[in-house]
């Protein structure tokens, strides 16, 4: 068994360099280690000046989110000993603007997270009196695997969609409308379909699909676009055939 | 110090990556996904053929034959076998992703995506059969 691996490490400091560089580092092997802990290990002991972003270490918080050998990957959840013999090629998220090393920029997804309402709306709230909102584990079950999303932005490392087009909406934001939409407690769906079929919205995805193959969490934007799509045109249609109706 | 970093302490310079106009050849499920768009222009082509063929067929008899002795010309019969294999890859690749676009519920359980998918592929053998009975009864 190997006692070493070599971890081939895109830096950027921009204080120092316009563009990013590769640098390697020579890192214990050690079978239950993932490429977090490789990380760790080089901060600790060989570059202390190595910024990336990392918290829980068991796929929770969606903090640490890399390119490993091109694929998008949670690096706490992707092992050394899936990638031997190396050398193990770790790059920041593909697509998002690079603040520093393995560090990209959010305020892109957050704001567009944002935009699609990811809360309950109400049209209007029942008094504290009548008691909480009841759901069935079935109806739950509607909307369930979409609220699994941790917001890590793998999905959008891996949607060629968004490295083209920087605008669209992106599978996370859309699989959380739907998350909401779905849900028997919430009313703004209208709302939310507005806002997601706007130009930058579900109808730019071309269901290439790489997003739910990303995805650590077993969610499925790409197909929560697609029904959403469906939908979008069901409610356009209706609005075309019943012009004077309500949606 | 670089001299074209132009670094200034607290204001973060970002930098942006370009995607390359080939980064559909980067890995095979982008190229797969290309492939599956473009092997639409073969869906078109058949249109165009079928209206070609309706079009001669309205015209006289001459133009019909005439069409159909250009369709059996070994540049029009390598044409319409490459197009046919576009087409077969284009209709099976929406054939297995047709279940992720739609959902189909049976009371609350959720039908299995191997059955959707095989809703496709009866769909498209009863179609066949029906069009062969067609054209090949008399």
């Amino acid at each position: 068994m190997q006692s070493t691996l070599m971890l081939t490490v895109m830096r950027y400091r921009p204080e120092q360099e316009a563009e990013p560089t590769f640098q390697t580092f020579e890192v214990p092997y050690r079978k239950d280690w993932v490429v977090l802990d490789a990380l760790n290990h080089i901060k600790d002991n060989l570059d202390g000046s190595l910024s990336y972003r990392w918290s829980c270490r068991m796929g929770v918080c969606g903090s640490c989110g890399m390119m490993v050998n091109g694929e998008p990957k949670l690096t706490c959840a992707a092992f050394l000993s899936e990638n031997l013999p190396g050398p193990i090629r770790v790059e920041p998220l593909r697509y998002f603007p690079i603040v520093r090393d393995l560090v990209v920029e959010l305020s892109d997804f957050l704001r567009k997270l944002k935009k699609v309402k990811p809360w309950i709306i109400r049209e209007e709230e029942k008094p504290l009196s009548e008691g909480e909102y009841s759901q069935t584990p079935e109806q739950m079950e509607l909307y369930k695997q979409f609220s699994m999303c941790i917001n890590c932005m793998l999905c959008y490392a891996a949607c060629p969609v968004y490295g083209l087009e920087p605008s669209f909406i992106g599978p996370a934001a859309i699989a959380l409308a739907q998350r909401y939409n779905k849900d028997n407690r919430d009313q703004g769906a209208e709302e939310r379909l507005e806002i997601c079929s706007e130009h930058d919205g579900i109808w730019q995805c071309t269901f290439v699909g790489e997003c739910t193959k990303a995805c650590p969490k077993g969610v499925d934007p790409a197909g929560a676009i697609q029904q959403y799509k469906l939908v979008g045109a069901m409610a356009w249609f209706k609005s075309w055939l019943l012009p004077w109706g309500e949606r | 110090m670089n001299a074209s970093a132009q670094y200034t302490l607290y204001h973060p310079k970002w930098y942006r990556r370009h995607v390359s106009v080939w980064w559909w050849l980067k890995t095979w499920s982008y190229t797969k996904f290309v492939l599956r768009e473009l092997t639409s222009v073969s869906v078109a082509y058949f249109a165009v053929v079928a209206l070609w063929q309706v079009r001669s067929l309205a015209c006289c008899a001459e133009a019909y034959t005439r069409f159909l002795r250009l369709m059996e010309s070994p540049f029009f019969l390598a044409i319409n076998l490459i197009a046919l294999i576009f087409v077969l890859f284009h209709a099976l690749t929406w054939f297995h992703l047709a279940p992720r676009a739609m959902v189909f519920r049976l009371g609350s359980r959720r039908l299995p995506d191997k059955l959707v998918v095989g809703m496709n592929y009866i769909a498209w053998i009863v179609l066949s059969a029906l069009i062969a009975w067609i054209m090949l009864r008399g």
